[in-house]
């Protein structure tokens, strides 16, 4: 059975050159790069030479990058080692209610501990309006948290308009973008974005799992989180992972943005008009969110149901939500929408190796299984 | 230094003249608990099973899996003397080393089972407490409330000296008990059930209703991992798998609503008691506990319980889901139960299902459904799982 993957917003097949690399270093250049012999000043070399490859696809120096294991970890990283910096400062912090739950999670820990966190929700069409944002921010604020593109609808958030308005009126306030799932995706310029933070991860764009980096712009601080080491400016230390970030580095190379948008906008135009034309579908991505996510709900279908139907036809995706037994997506719950519609809910994700055939085995296989499964 | 598990029996001692059975049904249980350990010897002799390691084996895991067997009461870890007391002297102050060491307070306790030995037990104590004090001079006896219990035991063929008993898992053997069948969901209750029929000695066999592809491979999955750990109390597992889509999908056709819990959960009933009695079990195993939810009010379970001639055994009928829940993670299936995958239960569950269902309508909309022909060809292909 052919193999049709549409969850990249999941994970990515790794580049073969990415592979390559990771194993490369692993069996030949294996040296731990704070070694001060020569082996290991040839991983540090390595290391920053990756850090560069990452710094220029962000259009940020490399001294400006922080690895870390991931998304994840460099959102924590971004969020807690902020506030720490400048919790004598303020105690206000704005972010949407829709972040992922590195940042949501995070948040909510940070409104346990006394701090005012402001969560911004978006229109029902899935889009953030920039003045809610710009209006909630003060001189108490210390941090605005918000992701570029939404990884379950693909929306992109204005988050040039706000950085640059907050920036201009509140300078003490550091402003942190999620760019995980626009990375790679749409043209991301530090400079451009007014941003101090920004987070990416490398298994995304085709790299492996377990490496992320943290865009830490020059001047700002941030109290590390973990301690032990002075690798990676004693932000994230213990030995840096040189397979990982090294392929890291390489996928970052490989990025061809352009082509990448190019690809999805077809492929992502193509299904919009398929399933425009099946009744019983609502697409719940907004018309101008990222190409390369595309939100729907098959009505009466569960999510689950509909993806193990999918996946026996070989076409892989998500659902856009935990199914009845766990908790409801805290990002289609908060656009307002209604709960058959966030119970049915399938997200399709593109990557660049992606073509028209899997869009139609994935309508194939929709269709049957909107003919075959019962509707609850 | 040769170490021995010294198992005591619980009820079963009590036993009467069928107390050979249960005995013998307890060594073969711990031998397959010990399965993948090493060799042992395991024998029995004066109401005691004796464990002996034929190979270098790891004792921690040995009392790890012995704790999880049932029918032993208590059991105990000893050291093997000879029987005299030169080579008990020469092995106690070693064998409790790090115990002795950082205890403050000690005292020694002898039994002396056969009485042609040397000393009397209260010499042994003696002899063997002076000892101590002299090898390890930072410790004071205190018989009521010691930080270390040191226990000689003189048994007719060695001396053995062990820290006090362990608590066993209780119940008596698996096997003994005749064979039933669990019906597993993958929920928290169920293993629950499934670990406390085991407890009294029944051989269990598991009944999982899956519907692809509404339910997945993973809940699947779940259920097995679920029935593995249950196999550490309850020995080996066979799984039955019963395709249940086609069943469901036309009772969602056929029959209203409000029904549709109490229809399947029936049709549960009445394809596991064929199964079972295919599979020589005597009876089936549910882990409902009254008015938990619509399906399990008394008048609920009235109507699932005419859908089936055998027994119905419901060891969770009056407990609280907080015990339950403590029970379950005792048994270390909390954790994967509460893993948020469809199972065939939550599949298609209408908003207000039927909490006081009148058997006589139920039976005639299940009629009119025409279910039956669909329970054989589930029957015939039931998938057969081993678990251990």
């Amino acid at each position: 059975m052919a193999e049709h993957y549409l969850d990249n917003s999941a994970t990515t097949r790794v580049s073969e050159s990415a592979a390559k690399k990771a194993y490369d270093i692993m069996t030949s250049e294996y040296a731990n790069p704070s070694s001060l012999h020569s082996f290991g000043f040839c991983a540090a070399k390595e290391l920053e030479c990756a850090r560069e490859k990452v710094a220029k696809t962000l259009g940020a120096d490399s001294s400006e990058i922080i690895f870390t294991s991931g998304g994840t970890e460099a959102n924590n990283l971004a969020i807690l080692g902020t506030v720490e910096a400048l919790k004598r400062r303020g105690n206000k912090i704005i972010t949407t209610a829709t972040e992922h739950s590195s940042v949501y999670d995070t948040m909510l820990k940070l409104q346990k501990d006394g701090f005012d966190v402001i969560f911004i929700k978006p229109d029902e069409s899935g889009n953030i309006n920039p003045l809610d944002v710009i209006n909630a921010a003060d001189e108490k604020t210390i941090l605005v948290s918000i992701m570029l593109t939404n990884n379950e609808t693909g929306a992109n958030y204005p988050v040039k308009e706000i950085f640059t308005q907050i920036k201009r009126r509140f300078p003490q306030a550091i402003l942190h973008t999620d760019a995980v799932q626009a990375f790679g995706k749409c043209e991301i310029k530090v400079a451009k974005l007014s941003c101090d933070l920004l987070t990416v991860s490398g298994h995304k764009i085709h790299a492996p799992k377990g490496v992320g980096a943290l865009y830490v712009k020059k001047g700002v601080r941030l109290i590390p989180r973990t301690f032990g080491g002075s690798q990676e400016k004693k932000l994230r230390t213990g030995t840096e992972s040189t397979p990982l970030i090294c392929a890291f580095g390489v996928a970052c190379e490989e990025i061809d943005t352009e082509k990448n948008i190019q690809t999805a906008k077809e492929l992502n135009t193509y299904l919009r008009n398929k399933l425009s034309t099946m009744e019983g579908i609502r697409v719940t991505s907004p018309e101008d969110a990222s190409p390369f996510v595309l939100n729907f709900s098959v009505l009466g279908i569960r999510s689950e149901t509909m993806l193990h139907h999918l996946a026996s036809k070989g076409v892989y995706v998500s659902s856009g939500s935990a199914c009845s037994k766990g908790a409801k997506s805290h990002v289609l719950s908060s656009m307002g929408l209604s709960d058959d519609i966030i119970d049915s809910a399938i997200r399709v994700s593109f990557s660049k190796f992606n073509t028209l055939s899997d869009c139609d085995a994935l309508i194939d296989a929709l269709t049957g299984g909107m003919n075959t499964l019962a509707k609850r | 230094m040769k170490e021995i598990v010294l198992i005591k029996l619980g009820e079963i001692a009590l036993k009467g003249l069928n107390r050979y059975a249960f005995e013998d049904a307890l060594k073969k249980n711990i031998k397959s608990a010990l399965y993948g350990c090493g060799y042992f010897k395991v024998s029995i002799a004066q109401s005691t099973i004796y464990v002996t390691p034929q190979s270098p084996v790891d004792m921690d895991e040995v009392c790890d899996r012995i704790s999880r067997v049932f029918g032993i009461v208590s059991f105990t870890r000893a050291c093997v003397c000879e029987k005299n007391m030169d080579d008990i002297f020469a092995k106690a102050p070693e064998y409790l080393e790090d115990a002795l060491k950082y205890a403050k307070t000690f005292k020694v306790e002898a039994k002396r089972s056969d009485k042609k030995f040397e000393l009397k037990s209260p010499e042994i104590c003696r002899e063997v407490g002076g000892l101590l004090l002299e090898k390890y001079p930072h410790l004071t006896v205190d018989v009521h409330n010691p930080d270390v219990k040191v226990v000689v035991e003189v048994r007719d063929f060695g001396a053995y000296i062990h820290a006090g008993n362990l608590k066993g898992a209780g119940g008596i053997p698996v096997g003994t008990g005749g064979n039933a069948a669990i019906l597993i969901s993958g929920g928290i209750d169920s293993p629950v059930a499934a670990y406390m029929m085991a407890k009294r000695g029944v051989k269990l066999t598991a009944i999982h209703f899956a519907s692809p592809p509404y339910t997945s491979e993973r809940a699947e999955d779940k259920v097995q991992r679920l029935l593995k750990k249950v196999c550490r109390y309850a020995g080996p597992i066979t799984m039955l798998t019963v395709p249940f889509t086609k069943i469901q999908e036309k009772i969602k056709d056929e029959c209203e609503e409000e029904l549709f819990t109490i229809i399947m959960r029936r049709m549960m009933m009445k394809i596991s008691s064929l199964i079972a009695e295919k599979y020589e079990c005597a009876a089936l195993i549910t882990g409902e506990s009254l008015g938990q939810v619509a399906s399990q009010t008394i008048h609920a379970i009235a109507c699932t319980d005419e859908a089936s001639d055998m027994p119905v055994f419901r060891p969770l009928i009056g407990m609280d889901k907080e015990e339950i829940i403590q029970i379950s993670r005792k048994i270390d299936t909390f954790d994967i139960s509460i893993e948020p995958f469809e199972d065939c239960c939550t599949v298609f569950t209408p908003k207000h299902p039927r909490t006081r269902p009148v058997l006589r309508f139920v039976k005639y909309a299940e009629e009119d459904a025409h279910l039956y022909d669909l329970i054989e060809e589930a029957i015939e292909n039931v998938k057969i799982t081993e678990l251990r």
